[in-house]
């Protein structure tokens, strides 16, 4: 077994299959052809920077430049959690608690799994750490996403309720426990399902890689049954903590519903049907 | 003895009353013109500028929950979260358990609640239907025994027969002369004169408040 190095032809002839897609939309006269060329270039722009991005912090080796990976790495996926909320908050605390959520739980899922799963040599090991971070850190995001489009949903639809629990004197926790409820639920339910598919309906990314890269398949199964352990642990800290979060972010100290600082409901698509 | 000082609610001007105890204000004006939210902001339910005091203890300086327990915001449409009034009347002790709302005393809460009940026609059964399957009067009279049930020293009455007709309205009429006589303080948001007639020891006119900022040039060509 070994792994199959792809040299530019190969690249070259995977970017054909482009043409399908162009073929498609000047038949259909969808006009996506533009927007399929600039999602292409962008692709391969973006992967081979990080390819090489990611061959520099290897070669360092330090802890200090894998940490700053990570930081960054966190903080964009903070912004992404949440900047497609449906209805976003007024202020910058829910970006601060976004990323302080993932920052602190990736980086812990992500050290629990070097350090204390795999053990690598130097533990900093970026070629270890990062990958896996980014895996938490993607399936966090997601976690935390919806977890507060739950939370900022239930409250707004259920605001009477919650404020006749608020005017009988239960605190804002008691008064929002069944959003809380709803956004932990729902937040956790990706994870679940892809533990539940995994290897049956689906073959997870990281396996499908190790074993193109020549690993073997029993290998590879137990480095993802790994992952997803770490996946749910992380998960389940991030959402846990983002809904707590979102419930202080939605009241304030005096246990008021706080609506006032979501801002209106956004669209969810642009004029011209894009989206993002 | 409730006393709003300087209170900023809604379209409003700052407002300062005095309400003594086993007293009844009206509160009248216009809809729109901030009637619900002056006694929400008297709830501490919303932001609002100014000051309440209770006997004497300013509302900022008690904690959110207990000033809530003492003045209590009664809705003309109580909401409900639970599939049956029961479940929304009794809920779990934040010290672990199932209380009655606010009474320590399980035994003479039952008996409280059961005196409520029937002090505005309802029995005990009602506290077992589905909530959808309560007619409205239904609902709002089983909304104000829940919000009295742990005996709030105020209590904000936002249209407490909106929704009934007269023979019930009359009860409601009844259980808040009873609430007077024994010493509670209650604001009365009220369509009904007859009833503020009946109830009420003052009146409190909210006037309707022209818009902030009127559309101008409107005014500047005529």
């Amino acid at each position: 077994m070994e792994a199959h190095p792809l040299g530019l032809g190969g690249l070259a002839l995977a970017a054909g299959l482009i043409a399908i897609n162009a073929a498609i939309s000047i038949a259909f006269r969808l006009g996506l052809e533009r927007t399929l060329l600039i999602a292409s270039l962008r692709m391969v722009a973006q992967l081979a920077a990080v390819g090489v991005v990611l061959k520099l912090i290897f070669d360092a080796q330090s802890p200090w430049v894998t940490l700053l990976a990570g930081l960054l790495m966190a903080l964009v996926a903070g912004f992404e959690a949440v900047s497609r909320l449906e209805r976003p908050f007024a202020t910058w605390h829910a970006y601060g608690l976004g990323a302080g959520t993932l920052l602190v739980t990736g980086m812990l899922g992500a050290m629990y799994a070097t350090a204390g799963v795999i053990g690598p040599d130097p533990w900093y090991q970026p070629r270890v750490v990062l990958p896996i971070l980014g895996m938490v850190l993607g399936n966090t995001l997601t976690g935390i996403s919806l977890v507060l489009d739950t939370i900022t949903d239930v409250a707004s639809r259920e605001r009477a309720a919650i404020e006749a629990r608020l005017a009988l004197g239960h605190t804002r926790f008691m008064a929002l426990d069944e959003v809380v409820r709803r956004a932990l639920k729902t937040g956790l339910t990706p994870i679940l399902n892809s533990m539940a598919v995994a290897g049956v309906v689906s073959l997870p990314g990281m396996m499908t890689g190790q074993i193109l890269a020549g690993a073997a398949p029993l290998e590879a199964a137990k480095y993802q049954i790994m992952i997803l352990f770490v996946i749910a642990g992380s998960t389940a800290l991030a959402v846990t903590a983002t809904a707590l979060g979102g419930v202080l972010l939605l009241t304030d100290d005096r246990h008021r519903l706080r609506l006032d600082r979501l801002l209106p409901r956004k669209r969810t698509s642009t004029p011209n049907g894009k989206k993002r | 003895m409730l006393r709003v000082e300087k209170l900023k609610a809604g379209p409003q001007p700052a407002l300062s009353f005095e309400v003594a105890d086993g007293k009844c204000l009206a509160v009248v004006g216009p809809s729109g013109a901030g009637k619900t939210r002056l006694l929400r902001a008297i709830a501490d339910l919303d932001p609002s500028g100014g000051r309440v005091f209770l006997d004497g203890a300013e509302r900022s300086e008690v904690p959110a929950t207990q000033w809530r327990a003492w003045v209590r915001y009664c809705a003309a449409e109580p909401a409900w979260w639970s599939e049956t009034p029961r479940t929304g009347i009794w809920f779990e002790s934040p010290h672990g358990g199932v209380v009655q709302a606010g009474t320590r005393d399980k035994l003479a809460g039952d008996k409280r609640l059961q005196r409520l009940l029937s002090s505005v026609g309802l029995s005990a059964s009602h506290l077992d239907r589905p909530i959808s399957a309560l007619s409205t009067g239904e609902r709002q009279r089983l909304g104000i025994v829940r919000a009295l049930l742990d005996d709030p020293k105020v209590v904000l009455f936002d249209e407490p027969t909106a929704s009934l007709d007269s023979a019930n309205s009359a009860l409601i009429d009844e259980l808040v002369k009873f609430l007077l006589l024994a010493g509670r303080t209650i604001l009365l948001v009220s369509h009904d004169p007859r009833q503020i007639e009946r109830l009420a020891h003052a009146r409190l006119q909210l006037t309707q408040v022209e818009p902030l900022q009127a559309p101008a040039d409107l005014g500047a060509q005529s």
